[in-house]
């Protein structure tokens, strides 16, 4: 029973996970801006794409990894420089569709650049299973995990201790304000579309020995990130993380005791059910409407 | 107020006159497919125009009503004997009272707590199709069976033409009316500012739940139509990206515009069908495509290319666009 | 943007249309017009995919080497991105505005069933691609298809597993099309084969991790091995967590993940010992020299992994045997009119193709049966023939 639970947690947690840092890249750009950036699934599939093709080519993991959240923070500024700069001013709304174009071309040039077919990287530790309490998990699951808490530990360091982080933080209380005191709030815009890639980026190459990849893996992951996000209270960082863990758990928990077929439809149940209570979500802020 | 009326009546003439004109311009009955599929999307983006635009607020499982509608068709008949037809105010009655259900507790709510429900709801709606394979066909879809009028069996590609023609024509003219009324006086006030509207005594919470309602319905008539005109219908109709596709047609159309709505559906209907000559690099150009327009017009294309005509010659008539939602 | 490409499109069409001889008497001289829509993107693209490129590379080579009848093909390719009403769409602008002499596509089942009305109304023939029982069961008089049905899958897993002296089963499927209706399938000839499913579980199109339904599997009373039905890469993770949880219940994969990529992505560790029923393609080198197959999959197969420089896949090879199907068709035939097409596809006897030997008639119109499929099982990371 015991060995049963933690194998339900584990896989719900290493999942959940994943849907952690997606939910992450979430809540910065929308702290920022307001949008939801529909593209960040594809920050998720170039991680882990361009890692697999630059190891294929003989580069070196650590490298290679290096190299695919390098790629990508610089698509997510590019992003951001060629489409969402010139659309500055425009509606939230507008600047959402806009993210839903570049999702759709970022897949369109994968499946030309890259290839239509699965791909997978091995476990950095090895596949071989480790026995605990009589579950058995991953190593990569390890690998997730810690790389997850790091990512968060770094992401919250930066965003209390460096000055690039506070204006991140002044942008996303008061937009207005902050530009009042001088943050140059479309910096900030662009370093949160940077900072997103690299987190989507980082999560791609962690969870590729796992879940394997291909160039339209960033569809269902954008999906349950936007969820994850929403359960925590877009714009709460902590929210994210916390939501993107609940998602995982309640898929996991709800494939293991409940039902296979209708696992998603009990996280989206639980969902509704959280934001009838707490509409801003779980750690949300209690935002006050400007007239 | 006279402008603004005839805004409205140059907007259902224009309708009339281009779905009674292209079909001169068709050489097959391709065309009547594909133009047939635009008035459709059409109706269900008209619809959402309602919500989005006129109450502001978005459904992310638009297409679940859409996929209501469609099997209200194919089950329908089955279920309980009535004929095909008679599924269509069936899916719509069905579709506006699980909105109803679902809308009045959570509009209550401020924010886009009603996106993430319908995005459950659309969900939950997809893993139902295919999941219960014994009623629904599971994801290989199901029949439906030809509509049969007095005897007479409607097909042929243009016939449904004329028949989602006529029904957008009439969602479109419900669809200014009800931008006209005091209910969508009320609802442009709360597109606005929510607080301001409620101060001036305007329940907003009911505004919004018939908007929401009335896209539902729009929906779930528009899936009734394109499963009939099918034949034929697969969970994909009822899923998260199909309803994606809904948002953008209405945002890329121009949200604040009914006639918008029309327009981005059948940008979003032929964009697919022309690009295909670039076989694998559709997709990125269908993407680039869509940042595109709206990075250069970005209040949407019908608003948009308004509003630079007026910038470019001025005096220009106002737009017929962005005058209704404004009051 | 738009449309002054339509028009132009419009233009175009009515001056060919003014210029043509009448519809269907296709002359001598003029290329013979195929038509295809496949999910080449989309989630079926893993199937989609190879069936593009085989259709386009054999296109290629029948011209090259003078055409048919002396007269060239022309493919014209829709890609549905796996959606069956987009499918239709371009079902319609197949027939009325390329106005092909017949087809050879339909990734998914859901496309063909959605697509059949369009072509026999038009008396088009139309030979399917996808796997489900209801395309050619009861048969319609212009479609045909050539890939072994999930039900001879099902019942070919049930024959080994009997002869292994097993019958408690824990099944998981995908959602998607393919495992949904082979699922259907499995447990609708379950019975007849001696089999008892004692266990039933499921996962999404993109899920990433099965270990919670294969604890529910493994936790069920006395299963004796576990049947996966589905294709892409959630087989290949039932795989890999089937060994993680070390459960030692042999593991049936569905032809559905015959190729040798499978092997990779599952990792050859956890791959070992998985059985599946695939197509002679699977196994072309061991095949005996007798065997009427090995010269047809030999040749397709170094024709593909040439070209494209991937592993062949039986998708790819289910469109390789529809085009040639036609092809002889189109000869015995020596006409392009959709019946007298119909028939000659009807008549095909004999026809040896990587899914097997195909006879078709009035009543059958896939024309394989139980002996097409080979069990395979994976040894030292490579498929290796069972018995029999």
């Amino acid at each position: 029973m015991v060995a049963e639970l933690l194998q339900f947690l584990v896989s719900g947690l290493t999942v959940g996970a994943v849907y952690a840092l997606v939910a992450l890249g979430f809540t910065l750009i929308y702290n920022a801006s307001d949008v939801v950036n529909f593209a960040q699934g594809e920050f998720v599939m170039l991680g882990g794409m361009v890692t697999v093709f630059a190891t294929a080519a003989g580069v070196p993991l650590p490298l290679a990894a290096f190299l695919a959240v390098l790629a990508t923070v610089a698509v997510g500024l590019l992003l951001h420089r060629l489409a969402i700069e010139p659309a500055r001013g425009a509606s939230a709304v507008t600047l959402i569709i806009i993210t839903i174009g570049a999702s759709i071309f970022l897949r369109g040039v994968a499946q030309v650049a890259f290839d239509k077919r699965f791909h997978q990287l091995p476990g950095f530790s090895g596949s071989d299973p480790i026995p605990l309490l009589g579950a058995a998990i991953l190593p990569q699951s390890f690998w997730v995990l810690g790389g997850a808490v790091l990512i968060f530990l770094g992401l919250w360091l930066f965003l209390e201790r460096t000055l690039a982080g506070k204006a991140v933080r002044a942008t996303a209380a008061n937009r207005l304000a902050a530009r009042l005191v001088g943050v140059d709030t479309a910096k900030v815009l662009a370093l949160s579309f940077g900072v997103s890639a690299g987190i989507g980026a980082a999560a791609g190459v962690l969870v590729t020995p796992i879940t394997l990849t291909s160039y339209d893996v960033g569809t269902l992951l954008a999906l349950k990130g936007f969820a994850a996000a929403m359960l925590g209270g877009m714009g709460s960082p902590l929210g994210a993380v916390v939501g993107g863990l609940m998602v995982g758990l309640l898929e996991a928990l709800g494939a293991g005791y409940v039902s296979s077929a209708y696992k998603d439809a009990v996280a989206f149940l639980v969902i509704v059910a959280v934001l009838f209570a707490l509409p801003q979500g779980l750690f949300g802020r209690s935002g006050v409407e400007r007239v | 107020m006279r402008g603004r009326l005839s805004a409205r009546h140059t907007t259902l003439l224009g309708l009339a006159l281009v779905i009674a004109a292209v079909p001169w311009f068709f050489p097959s009955a391709y065309y009547f497919r594909v133009a047939a599929l635009v008035w459709v999307s059409g109706l269900a983006a008209v619809g959402l125009q309602v919500l989005m635009g006129q109450a502001g607020q978005v459904s992310l499982g638009h297409a679940g009503f859409l996929g209501l509608g469609a099997y209200a068709c194919a089950l329908g008949p089955k279920l309980t004997g009535l004929p095909v037809l008679a599924c269509l105010p069936l899916g719509a009655v069905l579709s506006g009272l699980i909105a109803f259900v679902v809308g009045r507790p959570i509009l209550r709510l401020r924010g886009h707590t009603l996106a993430v429900a319908t995005l459950g709801f659309g969900m939950l709606v997809t893993m139902v199709l295919t999941g219960e394979n014994g009623l629904t066909g599971g994801p290989d879809g199901i029949r439906i069976p030809r509509v049969e009028l007095f005897g007479w069996r409607v097909r042929g590609a243009e016939t449904w033409y004329w028949i989602a023609g006529g029904a957008l024509w009439l969602g479109v003219w419900l669809a200014l009316n009800l931008q006209d009324s005091p209910s969508g006086r009320a609802l442009a006030a709360l597109h606005d500012s929510e607080v301001a509207a409620r101060t001036l005594g305007v329940d907003v919470a009911r505004h919004k739940l018939r908007a929401f309602v009335v896209a539902a319905v729009y929906a779930s008539v528009a899936g009734s139509l394109l499963g009939m005109m099918n034949g034929f219908v697969t969970p994909d109709a009822a899923g998260f990206l199909s309803s994606i596709e809904y948002v953008t047609m209405v945002v890329i159309g121009g949200s604040a515009s009914v006639p918008g709505a029309v327009v981005g559906a059948a940008l979003l209907v032929l964009l697919p069908q022309a690009l295909t000559v670039f076989h694998e690099y559709e997709h990125a150009l269908l993407g680039l495509m869509i940042m595109l327009f709206m990075i250069f017009l970005r209040q949407g294309i019908l608003p948009g290319l308004a509003g630079l005509l007026a910038g470019r010659c001025l005096g220009a008539p106002k737009p017929v666009a962005s005058a209704g939602a404004r009051a | 943007m738009q449309v002054p490409a339509l028009l132009r499109r419009v233009l175009l069409a009515g001056a060919a249309l003014a210029l043509a001889t009448p519809a269907g008497a296709q002359r001598s001289g003029e290329p013979i017009r195929v038509g295809a829509v496949l999910s080449v993107t989309g989630p079926a693209s893993f199937l989609g995919d190879p069936e593009d490129k085989t259709l386009r590379l054999y296109v290629n080579r029948i011209n090259g080497a003078g055409g048919v009848n002396g007269r060239q093909l022309q493919l014209t390719v829709y890609d549905d991105g796996g959606d069956a009403n987009r499918a239709r769409t371009f079902a319609t602008r197949l027939v009325e505005d390329d106005k092909v002499v017949a087809m050879v596509g339909g990734t998914t089942t859901g496309a063909t069933l959605a697509m059949r009305p369009v072509f026999e109304d038009a008396r088009v023939p139309f030979i399917s691609l996808a796997g489900g029982v209801e395309i050619v069961e009861p048969p319609q008089p212009y479609t045909f298809k050539t890939p072994h049905t999930d039900r001879m899958a099902c019942e070919k897993i049930f024959a080994d597993l009997r002869a292994r002296g097993l019958s408690r089963v824990g099944m998981i499927s995908g959602t998607d099309g393919f495992g949904a209706s082979m699922r259907g399938q499995c447990l609708r000839v379950a019975q007849a084969a001696g089999v008892t499913v004692v266990a039933e579980e499921s996962y999404g199109p993109r899920d990433s991790d099965m270990t919670p339904q294969l604890t529910r599997i493994r936790n069920a009373e006395r299963v004796e091995a576990v049947v996966n039905a589905g294709f892409g890469q959630g087989p290949a993770i039932v795989t890999r967590n089937h060994a993680q949880l070390g459960i030692r219940t042999p593991l049936y994969q569905s032809h559905g993940v015959a190729s040798r990529e499978f092997i990779s992505l599952a990792t050859p560790q956890a791959a070992e010992g998985v059985r599946l029923p695939a197509a002679a393609l699977l196994v072309a080198e061991q095949l005996p020299e007798a065997d009427p197959q090995r010269r047809v999959v030999l040749d397709y197969k170094t024709a593909f992994e040439k070209e494209f420089n991937q592993p062949v896949s039986t998708f790819g090879g289910h469109a390789y045997d529809g085009l040639m199907i036609l092809v002889e068709a189109l000869k015995r035939a020596n006409s392009t009119d959709g019946t007298r097409l119909r028939d000659a596809i009807r008549a095909t006897r004999g026809f040896v193709g990587t899914g097997g030997v195909v006879n078709m008639s009035a009543s059958d119109h896939m024309g394989l049966d139980l002996s097409a499929f080979r069990m395979v099982e994976v040894r030292g990371g490579d498929w290796r023939l069972v018995g029999n």
